[in-house]
């Protein structure tokens, strides 16, 4: 598959009145066309920051891009003009959030809000806007769709919203799919459907996804590679299967370990990890995880260990090889 | 009525009676939708809470699942008489709550505590945590001066704080450490009953193992009895002894664990189930989903029926005309659905 998306050592930053906050620190991947990479880690971690820096979505100030390259099919996006990377971001990749209730605008119809993106970035007029909005709303299943675009937020119940988002995401036929954290404010029903319905889209239409999420469980049913992100670094990357049979960084493994499992027939006592994260203003010069490690050796404490390959398509940030120590 | 008692005789039969700690029977909490912008009308009610029955035995932990909005919180809270309840009775250790007032009940409350889901809102942020812990200490006459300290600080210890914490703010604390602080004062009155309202969902995943690990140790220690009221059932499955299921404020389906997560028997517990994702690719692929059609129907105005009527793969036509009895099936099976009668 070719690729769509490469990152380079991106590094982002917020200069706040307490310090500066290393909220992503130099990470790089990237992402083929039609392929669903899950980036996960906990709150702080770097996760949203880090993919919302791809498309320029953070507020500067205080946040600020410091470093880093980010190619989209053969243009650098972090060089583009705000002009030119407007033309990219609900275009060419689209983006769908955690809050369908506070990403809508409540004083616009719907109707008004999918044609919006129709009439700016396809050139449509109000009259094709408007039959293409009710076709989209039909392909996420809201039923009597064209009924509806005459409808405002505030008649949608929270599922429907987020498929109100997924409408206007889709409606320009994008290339990449960014969704941050779209069913965390779901209930569990909702996301089923939800989830459902953004693979079948995916499917049909052969966007590339990122989803972002602090859910194991969600990105076990529907990513095919994962990134696992600590205190603004990656610290493992690997194709799903791998990463739930094999996890190599001693953070993947604790997370995977203190998660109660509903198919979990004697449950005994979750195995957590210990402390918290450290601080993003004061971060320790050695591997951020050291503090909260079973596994840390010396070594850990003065230097950050990169990220480098363990396997095929597997690669984490740990000195340690823990296959040979595992509890 | 005869129907009524009927149905109450056989949700808490006299066995599973002998060491419940709380019996609660009937319950129904409504809240009145007033309309007039000077004079309020009564235009209906939010039936958040409509005829719920369950008993929870000294030392156990029930937990109470469902949706948002389908009532699991409202029960918790009119349980504590945090809500003066619409109908039904509280019975805890023989004494009905609903009945008692002023000092007889303020006696009873220092026996049950709850604790919050939200960590940031549910703690004084201009309280020291020294006077939030101690807060209760104080108005039950429990402890003052030096003897309350010294209690606050061996509460902080138990929670796994550091007691030399005592003069901090919230501010100063995490989410994890504030959930801790929340567990400490519920703790400080050495209560009996604990009402746990989503105790973790607002913490980050490594954090919420800290949090269940605590509160399981802290039931040994204690000898505690719990309602954890939770969404997530992965979470519920691990923490219950007993689970009850609750949809637009009523329990449809309640069994010891082992029987509701390999057994379940109501549609909805069914659905909910297969919705709730495993974290294991190889399992993920082989699961089917039932995917229920729709959302859930407005509490104020429910469905004739079954409340389930409207989004159930399996509904049928009488399930649409009559309400279906909450009985017991099998030996502590409790179910509402007319698949079984």
């Amino acid at each position: 598959m070719a690729k769509l998306l490469e990152v380079k050592n991106l590094r982002t930053r917020f200069f706040t009145q307490d310090g500066v906050v290393h909220a992503v620190n130099g990470i790089s991947y990237s992402l083929d066309e039609g392929e669903t990479l899950a980036v996960v880690g906990e709150s702080g971690s770097g996760k949203s920051v880090g993919v919302m820096s791809l498309i320029r979505l953070i507020p500067v100030p205080p946040g600020k891009i410091v470093d880093g390259e980010v190619w989209f099919d053969g243009q650098d996006l972090l060089k583009l003009s705000d002009d030119e990377i407007r033309q990219v971001r609900g275009n060419r990749i689209a983006m769908i959030f955690q809050d369908p209730m506070t990403s809508l605008n409540p004083v616009l119809t719907i109707g008004r809000q999918i044609s919006e993106a129709l009439q700016l970035h396809l050139g449509m007029d109000k009259e094709q806007a408007y039959q293409r909005s009710a076709e989209l709303l039909t392909l996420v299943g809201i039923p009597g769709a064209a009924k509806r675009l005459d409808d405002y937020p505030h008649q949608f119940s929270g599922g429907m919203r987020q498929r109100v988002m997924i409408a206007m995401g889709l409606s320009c036929n994008p290339q990449l799919l960014i969704a941050d954290e779209p069913t965390t404010a779901l209930d569990v029903t909702i996301q089923a459907q939800i989830v459902e319905l953004v693979k079948k889209l995916k499917h049909e239409i052969g966007m590339a996804i990122i989803w972002i999420t602090h859910d194991l469980g969600v990105v076990a049913g529907m990513a095919e590679r994962v990134i696992v992100m600590y205190a603004g670094y990656i610290v493992e990357e690997a194709a799903v299967h791998t990463l739930y049979a094999d996890p190599r960084h001693p953070y993947t493994v604790g997370l995977l370990g203190s998660l109660p499992r509903l198919d979990d027939e004697q449950p005994g006592r979750l195995r957590s990890i210990e402390g918290l994260p450290p601080d993003l203003i004061d971060l320790p010069a050695g591997c951020p995880f050291y503090a909260r490690c079973t596994y840390h050796i010396d070594q850990c404490l003065h230097e950050n260990p990169p990220l480098a390959a363990v396997g095929v398509g597997h690669k984490a940030a740990c000195w340690v090889d823990i296959r040979g120590v595992l509890t | 009525m005869s129907e009524d008692n009927a149905r109450r005789t056989t949700a808490n039969s006299p066995e599973a009676n002998s060491a419940a700690l709380l019996r609660v029977e009937g319950l129904k909490m409504y809240f009145p939708l007033t309309a007039g912008l000077l004079i309020q009308r009564a235009k209906g009610h939010i039936k958040a809470v409509d005829d719920v029955s369950f008993t929870i035995q000294r030392g156990e932990t029930l937990g109470l699942v469902g949706e948002s909005g389908c009532g699991k919180s409202t029960t918790g809270r009119a349980i504590l008489q945090l809500y003066q309840p619409t109908a039904g009775e509280v019975w805890f250790e023989g004494n009905n709550l609903v009945t008692m007032k002023g000092e007889t009940l303020r006696r009873q409350r220092r026996r049950m505590q709850m604790i919050f889901q939200d960590p940031y809102a549910s703690l004084n942020p201009r309280m020291t945590v020294g006077n939030i812990v101690g807060e209760p200490l104080e108005v039950h006459n429990i402890a003052q001066g030096a003897a309350r300290r010294e209690r606050v600080m061996e509460l902080l210890k138990i929670v796994g704080l550091n007691p030399y914490f005592i003069n901090r703010y919230p501010h100063e604390f995490s989410g994890g450490q504030r959930q801790r602080i929340g567990i400490a004062r519920a703790l400080a009155v050495n209560p009996d009953f604990i009402v746990l309202d989503e105790p973790i969902s607002a913490l980050d995943v490594s954090i919420q193992a800290q949090v269940i690990n605590l509160l399981e140790d802290l039931q040994t220690e204690f000898g505690l009895t719990y309602l954890f009221i939770a969404h997530d059932l992965s979470v519920v499955r691990h923490i219950s002894d007993r689970v009850a299921v609750m949809y637009l404020g009523k329990i449809v389906e309640l069994t010891d664990r082992h029987r509701l997560y390999t057994n379940p028997l109501h549609p909805y517990t069914q659905a909910l189930l297969s919705a709730v994702p495993i974290p294991d690719p190889v399992i993920e692929e082989k699961r089917r989903r039932i995917i229920l059609e729709g959302d859930v129907p407005s509490p104020a105005n429910p469905p004739q029926g079954c409340n389930f009527c409207t989004r159930c793969p399996r509904v049928m036509a009488v399930c649409r005309e009559q309400e279906p009895v909450f009985r017991d099936l099998d030996a502590g099976h409790f179910v509402a659905c007319w698949l079984y009668e």
